[in-house]
């Protein structure tokens, strides 16, 4: 506590003189100052350096001394001689990463919030020790990507838990990570295991929002529970199912750091990713190509520019909705 | 039907609907998803490295008994021998050429024969393996990268309360020309997200020589947008009136922020803290591309590098592994209210 009070004390001359520069109310830019800092040269000034890296081409890590190159780095990752035969394209690992991803985020967002709302739904029932069970599905949200990889790479390895499982049923061990389908299956998997405890919080906390007494004048009504489900709970629990949705869309998008330490984004390219193409060819290949690792993350940044459109479209929507109703 | 009727039985209200059971049913299938494969984790890790190759794997450590052998340098793995007579005896395995074993009596070594594989069978015995653990701190480098990961999460929690705190001051407690601006700016960061910068914050960093420096993680991540918006809408709650007072005591602006203020946000400094803490601890992308030396890994880059390596020793990478999750599960053991609805309240992870 000492030590504390010493620390900022020391800071204490620095907003005296502050103030007596600024007045009192302009002292709010010496507080926000640090704040900005930071995001100024570690957020927007690489915004910009950016469009700068994605314009010109070279290895070179120093952005004005890269040659001008316009267009060119969007063309390598964009052109095929034959838009049906992806082995065409210039960067044909590109589109497999899109495709990966695009596949990838339908089926893991998909299912995710419809296991979310199922264990909302049951979240929200009466049952005993809550706070218990609600923590349960939420705990290994809090895990570290890499820590969730290992604990499936664990499990699914060639002398793992599962293959003991199928030799016991008298079965053929199947190679769960390098077989291409499989290790697909299990990046959509481990992502739903690690994350649907979020979503899960989220719309538990809009179910416990809709008044009670609209179920009790349903069962007044004598309507059914499916029909309180649908003409009740749904409509009123839309708004959170949008945020969800969306939300879990842009964090699919960028999926990278579990699938990265579970599969490297094997076998092949089966589960390489936007993020990790980035990755790659700006950081882990033998030639760093900058530029074309920046022109992929702005047209990815288009992508969550359009999700996000889409967020407020679907939102105002259903708030008109609501209204009209 | 009396048993179920029996099991179904509640105090009071009328008896168990059968959605209660499914519901109930659901609950333990989830808990079961949830917690065994890190329950299985938690278990491998105290396998030795014979028992962690054994298949088909059991959950508990089970490695085969061995004994020393008078005139044998090793210990040697014990087997029950299934003699011709039927009778069966205890001993230890000299060596196997082809499907023939040399057998030693453990306790008189010149009482030797020659058996088939197929008619011994090895003793398990319950044995932790402890030291993959302790192995862990002297046989390699691991004491450096627990530092580095504590130092990261430490240091860097500490700046994050102190810049964002600062600004949730500025912008819930005072009214200046391009506050909403500020404000805006800072949220709009909530937007972007780092996977999409991660080029051009590389080049950042490299130019302000916090290439391989453990600050160069720090840095770039101690103003979150989260944490300015929690701390703001706390301190909007704080009444105006206390700090009118304070400023009629002559009390300095900074004063304020830090005796007043702080103070008064301790619920929502917590929360940002817990948060903080795990964000850090689980980072995992930037340190891959700004710590590219072993020696300023963290835990997360040293367990990536470690399960790529060609011969993966699970035996240390798994105990590594629960090192790595228990802070994690600790502070989730106790904080567990304040986690969930912190993140109801605010819709941000």
């Amino acid at each position: 506590m000492r030590f504390l009070s010493f620390f900022f004390d020391l800071l204490e001359p620095i907003f005296r003189l502050g103030q007596r520069w600024l007045g009192l109310s302009r002292l709010g830019w010496l507080f926000v100052a640090p704040n900005l800092f930071v995001i100024g040269v570690f957020t927007f000034l690489p915004i910009l350096i950016n469009i700068l890296y994605a314009t010109t081409g070279g290895v070179n890590l120093f952005p004005f001394e890269r040659p001008f190159t316009g267009v060119e780095n969007f063309q390598i990752l964009f052109e095929c001689r034959d838009y049906l035969d992806l082995s065409t394209c210039r960067k044909d690992v590109f589109w497999r990463a899109i495709g990966n991803t695009l596949k990838f985020s339908v089926m893991q967002v998909g299912l995710m919030v419809l296991v979310s709302l199922i264990t909302a739904l049951v979240l929200n029932r009466k049952i005993i020790g809550r706070g218990f069970w609600r923590g349960v599905f939420f705990y290994p949200v809090l895990l570290s990507p890499v820590v969730v990889a290992l604990i499936w790479k664990w499990l699914l390895q060639s002398q793992g838990v599962f293959n003991a499982g199928l030799v016991a049923a008298d079965m053929t061990p199947i190679e769960w990570l390098t077989d291409a389908g499989w290790a697909f299956f299990w990046t959509v998997f481990v992502s739903i295991w690690a994350h649907m405890g979020f979503y899960t919080l989220i719309l538990l906390a809009g179910l416990q929002a809709i008044p009670r007494d609209l179920y009790e004048a349903a069962e007044m009504d004598r309507a059914s529970p499916w029909r309180a489900f649908s003409r009740i709970t749904l409509p009123l629990l839309m708004p959170n199912l949008i945020v969800v949705l969306v939300l879990a869309a842009i964090r699919a998008v960028q999926v990278f750091d579990e699938v990265f330490v579970l599969t490297g984004g094997g076998p092949g390219s089966a589960t390489t990713f936007i993020v990790q193409f980035i990755y790659q060819t700006g950081f882990a290949e033998q030639i760093h190509l900058y530029g074309l690792a920046a022109a992929a993350s702005l047209a990815l940044a288009a992508f969550l520019v359009v999700l996000t459109l889409a967020q407020l479209r679907l939102t105002r929507a259903s708030e008109a909705g609501q209204k009209g109703r | 039907m009396k048993v179920l009727d029996f099991l179904l039985r509640t105090r009071g209200r009328q008896r168990l609907h059968w959605t209660d059971v499914l519901t109930y049913a659901y609950l333990f299938v989830g808990l079961f998803m949830m917690f065994a494969p890190v329950l299985w984790l938690v278990a491998s890790s105290f396998k030795t490295e014979s028992a962690i190759g054994q298949f088909p794997p059991t959950f508990l450590p089970y490695s085969q008994k061995t004994v020393s052998v008078a005139g044998h340098e090793k210990p040697l793995p014990l087997f029950i021998v299934t003699l011709d007579g039927g009778q069966q005896r205890e001993m230890a395995q000299v060596n196997r050429i082809g499907i023939l074993a040399t057998m030693v009596d453990a306790a008189n070594a010149q009482d030797s024969m020659q058996v088939n594989i197929n008619q011994r069978k090895p003793v398990y015995e319950l044995k932790f393996a402890w030291n993959n653990y302790t192995d862990l701190f002297g046989k390699f480098t691991f004491g450096t990268y627990l530092w580095n990961s504590v130092f990261i999460t430490v240091v860097a929690t500490l700046l994050t309360l102190l810049f964002n705190s600062m600004a949730a001051f500025a912008l819930s407690k005072y009214r200046f020309k391009g506050q909403k601006t500020v404000f805006l700016l800072i949220i709009s960061t909530l937007m972007i997200p780092p996977t999409i910068i991660l080029v051009p914050v590389f080049l950042v960093i490299n130019q302000v020589g916090l290439l391989n420096n453990l600050w160069g993680v720090i840095l770039p991540a101690v103003a979150t947008p989260t944490g300015v918006f929690l701390l703001r809408q706390y301190m909007l709650t704080i009444p105006d009136e206390l700090i009118e007072a304070a400023r009629m005591d002559h009390a300095s602006e900074w004063r304020i922020y830090w005796r007043i203020v702080l103070p008064l946000s301790a619920p929502a400094l917590a929360v940002l803290a817990i948060f903080s803490v795990m964000w850090r601890w689980n980072d995992f992308l930037l340190p891959l591309i700004v710590l590219s030396q072993s020696e300023h890994f963290t835990l997360q880059l040293a367990l990536n590098s470690f399960q790529g390596e060609l011969n993966t020793q699970w035996n240390y990478l798994l105990a590594m592994t629960v090192i790595t999750l228990l802070p994690v599960t600790i502070v989730f053991a106790f904080l567990q209210r304040y986690i969930t609805t912190g993140i109801a309240s605010a819709g941000v992870k």
